[in-house]
């Protein structure tokens, strides 16, 4: 026999992984693409109203089928994905840059200054963040923007304990106390040398950061909060399918939910696989 | 002179490393310390280059008494002492080139226009290519690493040397090597050195005087023990 007739559980897990990290970025390279070439090439208005088409159900014309004001489910979901991910993109990003900040700064400095920056995060992170959020939307206008700043706004603690964390240890290594001979002060050996070692961490929380973000867009639009009801974005859309699936009209609720899931869960798999390379000795979970 | 004054210091204010321990060092003196390991000779070395806070005592360099640490040490102190640690893999930052490694001193004292002139010059002494410089730490062997860490001690031109078993993990001829280009400086510069070891033979013909640890704290040695870790340091 030319094969061994067993496989180790490793040569399985290493085989299934390869297979969901390749799975994942197929499905996130087709949304990436989708998100920016259809509304450029494909010149069809998402919001055209047409009301002798409302609840039609999937059809080669209508791929998603149509919504309760006749617009093209597909095109809606795309522009609504194109939406949710922007959203979830800037805010991941202003998130980890707020904690990587504040993190940093706590580790580096230390003493009342770190007893103040955590204190600062224990109080954010005592209030449910969803509950936080809506507080950050309900003062501005219905918007893009503040979605972000709400999103942003409530997402920074985890990085900022990890990246904290992370500073702390590298602090007592030799090469900052080298630093420290050589006279560098405490801002370049912040920046010089402590930054660049948690940038990949930071990054990788950024990344596991954006599905999260994704799916508090989302809720923060099922509840009305987050976006204008005309704009279309995941939340959206599954909000103005309730009614109807209620009276047995499935497809305005299935294809915005699919829409919202498996994005996330392919840029959540990519993340995964980066942490284990990251970190090999941590077994890969989906953090959403 | 470098002087350590009735130094206490560890990690736990209650259960110090070491206790009363005192050495000084002329200028231009250069001293060996013996001690076997786990005594407290690394966190002496820590203190003497002001990177640890002792409990207790003082130390003076050159006639300024140190009144702070690590980042609060003024900056004229902290340069003026030039440190190699045991382990070059710990003490290089994993990102930097090792040209770059060796011109971070010269950088963060904002004395970036002589970085390419004393890179050059620093690597010549300690006997590292042109190729080395442009590769960074894993890419180098344990011996090349510590040459560049030498040269980055170097590079401020310190009146101080501490070097806390700088050659312990390196072969006879990177040690002698190190060594020569250690000696070399301070007859050019006149710097005082303090080689913390257990080698007892190598410190001996390296150093003006060596100490034996157990003779800085005034407690009574435990002299057998710390004996045979000697010779038997010597003896590999």
């Amino acid at each position: 026999m030319a094969e061994p007739a067993w496989r180790s559980p490793g040569d399985t897990r290493r085989s299934t992984r390869a297979v969901r990290v390749s799975v994942s970025a197929v499905i996130v390279a087709a949304v990436v693409l989708a998100v920016l070439l259809v509304p450029p090439l494909v010149r069809l208005d998402q919001q055209a109203v047409d009301l002798a088409l409302k609840l039609r159900p999937p059809s080669p014309a209508h791929p998603f089928g149509t919504d309760d004001v006749g617009r093209d489910l597909l095109l809606r979901c795309v522009y609504g994905l194109r939406v949710s991910l922007l959203v979830g993109l800037v805010a991941a990003l202003v998130a980890t840059v707020i904690g990587t900040a504040v993190g940093a700064a706590a580790a580096a400095f230390g003493g009342w200054a770190d007893r103040l920056l955590m204190r600062l995060v224990d109080t954010f992170s005592s209030v449910p963040h969803l509950l936080l959020g809506i507080f950050v939307v309900a003062m501005f206008r219905p918007g893009v923007w503040p979605v972000i700043v709400s999103v942003a706004l409530t997402h920074w603690l985890s990085t900022a304990r990890i990246v904290r964390s992370e500073v702390l240890s590298l602090r007592s290594r030799p090469y900052v106390d080298a630093a420290i001979a050589g006279g560098a002060s405490r801002w370049r050996v912040t920046v010089r040398h402590l930054l660049p070692a948690v940038l990949p961490q930071a990054g990788l929380a950024a990344v596991l950061m954006v599905p999260h973000a994704m799916w508090h867009e989302s809720a923060l639009s099922f509840l009305g909060l987050g976006l204008p009801a005309h704009q279309a974005s995941l939340g959206n859309l599954v909000q103005t399918a309730r009614g109807s699936l209620l009276a047995g009209d499935w497809w305005p609720t299935l294809f915005p939910g699919l829409f919202l899931i498996v994005p996330t869960l392919a840029i959540a798999g990519l993340a995964g696989a980066w942490r284990e390379r990251l970190n090999p000795r941590r077994r890969s979970e989906l953090m959403l | 002179m470098l002087e350590l004054a009735s130094l206490t210091a560890g990690y736990d204010r209650r259960d110090p490393v070491f206790r009363d321990v005192s050495l000084t060092i002329a200028p231009g003196e250069a001293v060996g310390l013996l001690g076997p390991s786990g005594c407290g000779k690394s966190t002496l070395a820590r203190v003497a280059t002001l990177l640890h806070r002792p409990d207790a005592g003082r130390v003076t360099v050159d006639g300024h008494p140190v009144r702070g640490w690590r980042h609060r040490a003024p900056r004229e102190l902290r340069t003026a002492i030039g440190v190699v640690f045991q382990q070059p893999r710990l003490s290089a930052d994993p990102r930097l080139r090792l040209r770059d490694l060796i011109a971070e001193p010269l950088r963060a004292t904002g004395r970036r226009a002589e970085a390419a002139g004393r890179v050059a010059e620093l690597a010549h002494r300690v006997g590292l290519t042109d190729d080395l410089l442009s590769r960074r730490p894993h890419e180098v062997s344990d011996g090349q690493l510590q040459r560049a860490c030498l040269a980055r001690a170097l590079v401020l031109r310190p009146r101080w040397l501490v070097c806390d078993e700088m050659t312990a993990m390196l072969d006879a001829s990177t040690t002698a090597a190190l060594v020569a280009a250690v000696e070399e400086y301070r007859r050019e510069h006149g710097a005082g050195l303090l080689a913390v070891g257990h080698d007892r033979v190598l410190l001996d013909r390296w150093c003006d005087r060596t100490v034996h640890w157990a003779s800085l704290t005034g407690a009574p040695a435990p002299a057998p023990a710390a004996e045979a870790d000697a010779t038997a340091g010597a003896g590999v």
